[in-house]
C-alpha cells in the first residue's frame, strides 16, 4: 500500500515541477513583426526609424515572473530611416558604425516591482544595455503578456505559447559615444526606444 | 530669350509645387521609403514595413523654387527684343 502511494506522490511532484518550469521564448520572429522604434526629437529636426533585426531569448515562468531573465539583440544593420542618405550616414562610423558594432543588446538579470494584472505583467527590468560598445547598467520598464497556447494561431503547425514584450525608455546619445559633437538642436540628445516584441516557446 | 527663360522658370516652379503637393506635401526631408504599419491580430503588436516610394521634401521644393527664381532673375540680363 505504501509503495503505490509513494509513486503517486513522486509522480505528482515531478508533474508539478514540470508545469512550473520556466519556459524559454525565442524572439526571432518568423513573421517579422518584432521591431524596435527609435525617435530623436530635436528642436530643428525630428528623426524616426525602426529596426526589425530582432533576436534573443527570454526565460519566463508565469508563476515566478520576477525570475524572468534573458537577452534581446537588435542588429544595427537593420536600422532603417525613410531617407536613404540619412540611413547611410546613420550606419557610418560617425554615428552607429554598424560594421564595427553589429548589435545593440539588453541583457535582463531580474525583474523588480512586478505588478500582475488580469492580462499582463508590468515590471522594471534590471540589466545591462550595450550600444556601440558601451555597456551601462539600466532599469527599464517592461510590460509582458503571456499568451498560453497561442503560438499555433500565429504560426500554423506549431504548438506552444507566446510572450509579448513591450518597453519604452530613453537613453542619452552622448553616453554611448554616438557622435557626441553633433549639434543637439539638429540631432536630439535623448533617443527614445520602443520595443514591440513577441517570443515563441514551442511545446515539447 | 527673355520670354523663354521666364516661361521656363514659371513651368519649373509650377511643376515643383504641384509635384510636391501631389506626392504628399511632405514638410520634412525627402524620403525614399515610406513606413506602413500593420497590426498582428494575435499579439496586438504594431509591425512596420517599408515600401520604396519617393516623397519629395521641403529641401527639394525649395531648391526648385530657388532655381526658378534665379532663371526668372536671369531673364532681366537679356534685352527686350524690339518688334518693328
Amino acid at each position: 500500500m505504501k509503495k503505490p502511494l509513494l509513486a503517486i506522490i513522486t509522480l505528482t511532484l515531478i508533474a508539478g515541477t514540470a508545469l512550473a518550469a520556466p519556459m524559454t521564448f525565442d524572439f526571432k520572429d518568423p513573421k517579422g513583426v518584432n521591431n524596435a522604434v527609435f525617435k530623436l526629437d530635436a528642436p530643428l529636426e525630428a528623426i524616426q526609424g525602426s529596426a526589425n533585426g530582432i533576436s534573443g531569448t527570454v526565460t519566463f515562468d508565469p508563476e515566478k515572473p520576477a525570475a524572468t531573465k534573458g537577452k534581446i539583440v537588435v542588429a544595427t544593420e537593420s536600422m532603417h530611416v525613410p531617407n536613404s542618405m540619412m540611413q547611410g550616414h546613420m550606419h557610418g562610423n560617425q554615428w552607429m558604425d554598424v560594421a564595427k558594432y553589429p548589435e545593440i543588446t539588453f541583457e535582463a538579470k531580474e525583474l523588480k516591482n512586478v505588478k500582475t494584472s488580469e492580462d499582463s505583467i508590468s515590471a522594471d527590468a534590471q540589466g545591462t544595455f550595450t550600444m556601440k560598445g558601451v555597456a551601462k547598467e539600466m532599469t527599464i520598464p517592461v510590460k509582458l503578456s503571456y499568451l498560453k497556447d497561442k503560438l499555433s494561431q500565429r504560426v500554423p503547425n506549431m504548438k506552444g505559447d507566446l510572450l509579448v514584450l513591450r518597453s519604452t525608455f530613453k537613453v542619452k546619445r552622448s553616453d554611448f559615444g554616438i557622435n557626441p559633437g553633433a549639434p543637439k538642436d539638429k540631432v536630439a540628445e535623448d533617443i527614445e526606444l520602443s520595443l514591440s516584441l513577441a517570443g515563441a516557446a514551442a511545446a515539447k | 530669350m527673355k520670354r523663354t527663360l521666364r516661361l521656363f522658370a514659371l513651368g519649373l516652379a509650377v511643376i515643383a509645387l504641384l509635384g510636391w503637393l501631389v506626392l504628399g506635401a511632405n514638410r520634412g526631408w525627402t524620403r525614399t521609403s515610406v513606413a506602413v504599419k500593420t497590426v498582428d491580430s494575435i499579439t496586438g503588436l504594431e509591425g512596420i514595413e517599408y515600401q520604396n516610394r519617393f516623397v519629395p521634401g521641403v529641401e527639394l521644393l525649395g531648391t526648385s523654387l530657388l532655381a526658378a527664381g534665379l532663371l526668372a532673375g536671369g531673364s532681366f540680363l537679356f534685352k527686350e527684343q524690339k518688334t518693328t
